[in-house]
């Protein structure tokens, strides 16, 4: 556990220090979101309507973006190579990296979404339900994307690949997420849609690690 | 039998372009694939064929 | 037993599986001609006209197998690559690879005649469906795997990384065909539904069943011509490669 939390710490203190790749990816965000009402006109109904999903896609994107920079300065400096000869499992230590992905993309993407939100119309309800569906989403979209990023690792023309391979993965997050907020605007009520969005990264919490570890084995051998 | 004559088979009771334009397609890339393959596997056997001719001349000087 | 289980991994191996698909593909290419040509025969002169759809329904005796074929194509490239995986054979990557453009094939084909049936019947080429919108997905998961397999050089570790990919599409398929179901539910009224499926006389369901048969023969003998082809391109330095009859003649 230890060793989860130093892989964490180590992350975020690089992201820190190169803060630019993480405004990088949040500026992006806003800026996908916010030309949105500029192609489409202010019509607040219209708004209104689309925000999830506008809000959900430019949020899918922004997390692509870091994406292929997840494992590849660590693949470059021989970190990553350290980490598979640690003493712990390679898999807790993937896990921690994936967080530490999540806490300095996700993470901010969730904080930054109401305010996004008030552009777009939506009323305190609303907001609280696109929140907690991003709290669930984001997480699933760091594990999804880790898969990607390590499949795609040392690969040419890896940045590009990497969305053709998630992209199509991410349907399900942005399908749950985005129907959460709209099934509250219905009046439907967002619990399904965030249970299952809970579920969905359970499934992930478990798998996608796994998965991550074999493939990133794969590229180190 | 369904159809009174040619003519009467190709218009498809007015979903000519429709039923032709699936089964066409559908023929056509069914058709194309193997080519493509049977071309695929041609063009390694020529260049390994030419690796040979290669390594033969290569020995006898 | 041991006998046999000797023999299947006799023919695990690319150089004695090399002449065996060799001579199976005719075999398969004569079973997809006789079904293929009984199938159209029924699907043209036996099966009669739908009294709702016209003449258009016909369509659906190349775009039911064609669907089949892409979900089924997608398993069988999943549990190929499952086994190079975990028994590091060379032979299951290369078939993996070899059935990914077939499967490409027709869940291309399947959105295609989809579309063509789509237009007539419907009076649109494409409806955000549960059905169309997961052959759509699965058609983007095929081109990821070819994509991926395509950019990495070294064939043992694209084989690999492409069989993780194809774990991890065959884990989400149902994920992604329930979201969309559930999706399609919630947006009921923007779209057409689908349910209203012409009530399957016996004749049209032969003449799909057999339609799909051919297609199937179809595909394993593509992909049989494609494993061919890539067995050849790996081993291209091996000394059995060019003791083969086909690398040492001159002739053609």
């Amino acid at each position: 556990m230890n060793a989860v939390l130093a892989v964490i710490r180590r992350d975020l203190l690089l992201a820190m220090r190169r803060k630019s790749e993480v405004f990088t990816a949040l500026f992006f965000f806003v800026i996908v979101t916010s030309l949105f009402p500029l192609g489409l006109g202010p019509e607040p109904a219209l708004l209104k309507k689309i925000a999830p999903g506008v809000i959900w896609v430019a949020a899918l994107l922004a997390t692509m973006l870091g994406l292929s920079r997840l494992f590849a300065p660590d693949h470059a400096d021989g970190t990553l190579e350290q980490l598979a000869l640690s003493p712990a499992p390679l898999g807790l230590l993937i896990t921690g990296k994936i967080a530490a992905h999540w806490i300095t993309t996700g993470l901010p993407l969730v904080l930054m979404a109401p305010v996004l939100g008030l552009q777009y119309d939506l009323d305190a309800g609303a907001l609280g339900v696109m929140v907690a569906a991003l709290l669930l989403g984001t997480p699933l979209l760091s594990l999804i994307g880790a898969i990607g990023a390590a499949l795609t690792l040392g690969v040419r023309g890896g940045g590009v690949l990497i969305s053709l391979l998630v992209l199509p993965l991410y349907v399900p997050a942005l399908i749950f997420g985005a129907g959460a907020v709209e099934a509250h605007l219905s009046g439907l009520g967002a619990a399904g849609h965030l249970s299952l969005l809970a579920a969905l990264l359970a499934l992930a919490v478990f798998f996608a690690p796994w998965a991550t570890t074999a493939a990133l084995r794969i590229a180190l051998e | 039998m369904n159809w009174g004559s040619a003519a009467e088979f190709f218009a498809m009771g007015g979903y000519a372009l429709y039923v032709w334009g699936s089964f066409g397609v559908c023929a056509l890339l069914m058709i194309a694939e193997p080519i493509l393959v049977a071309k695929r596997r041609s063009n390694i056997l020529q260049s390994l064929r030419r690796e040979r001719l290669a390594e033969t001349l290569d020995n006898h000087e | 037993m041991s006998n046999r289980l000797i023999n299947w991994f006799r023919y695990a191996s690319p150089q004695s599986f090399y002449p065996l698909a060799g001579k199976l593909i005719p075999w398969f290419w004569a079973l997809a001609a006789l079904f293929g040509l009984t199938g159209l025969y029924i699907a043209f002169f036996v099966a009669p006209t739908d009294f709702q759809q016209g003449e258009g329904y016909r369509i659906i005796f190349i775009h039911v197998p064609a669907a089949w074929m892409s979900m089924f194509i997608y398993l069988v490239m999943a549990f190929w690559a499952g086994l190079g995986l975990a028994l590091n054979t060379r032979l299951s990557g290369m078939m993996a690879q070899a059935l990914a453009p077939t499967g490409a094939l027709m869940a291309f084909l399947s959105l295609w005649t989809g579309a063509f049936w789509g237009k007539p019947m419907w009076g649109t080429w494409w409806v955000w469906d549960a059905r169309l919108t997961s052959a759509l997905i699965l058609f983007f998961l095929y081109i990821g795997f070819i994509a991926l397999q395509a950019a990495i050089d070294d064939a043992r570790r694209a084989d690999r990384a492409g069989a993780i990919l194809a774990l991890v599409g065959v884990v989400n398929v149902p994920i992604i065909y329930f979201s969309v179901k559930w999706w399609n539910t919630l947006h009921q009224g923007a779209s057409v539904s689908l349910t209203k499926a012409p009530t399957m006389a016996a004749t049209m369901l032969w003449g799909m069943l057999i339609m799909a048969l051919a297609f199937w023969m179809y595909s394993i003998a593509v992909a049989l011509m494609r494993v061919r082809a890539i067995i050849l391109e790996r081993e291209a330095h091996t000394e059995w490669v060019k003791a083969l009859p086909e690398v040492r003649g001159s002739t053609s």
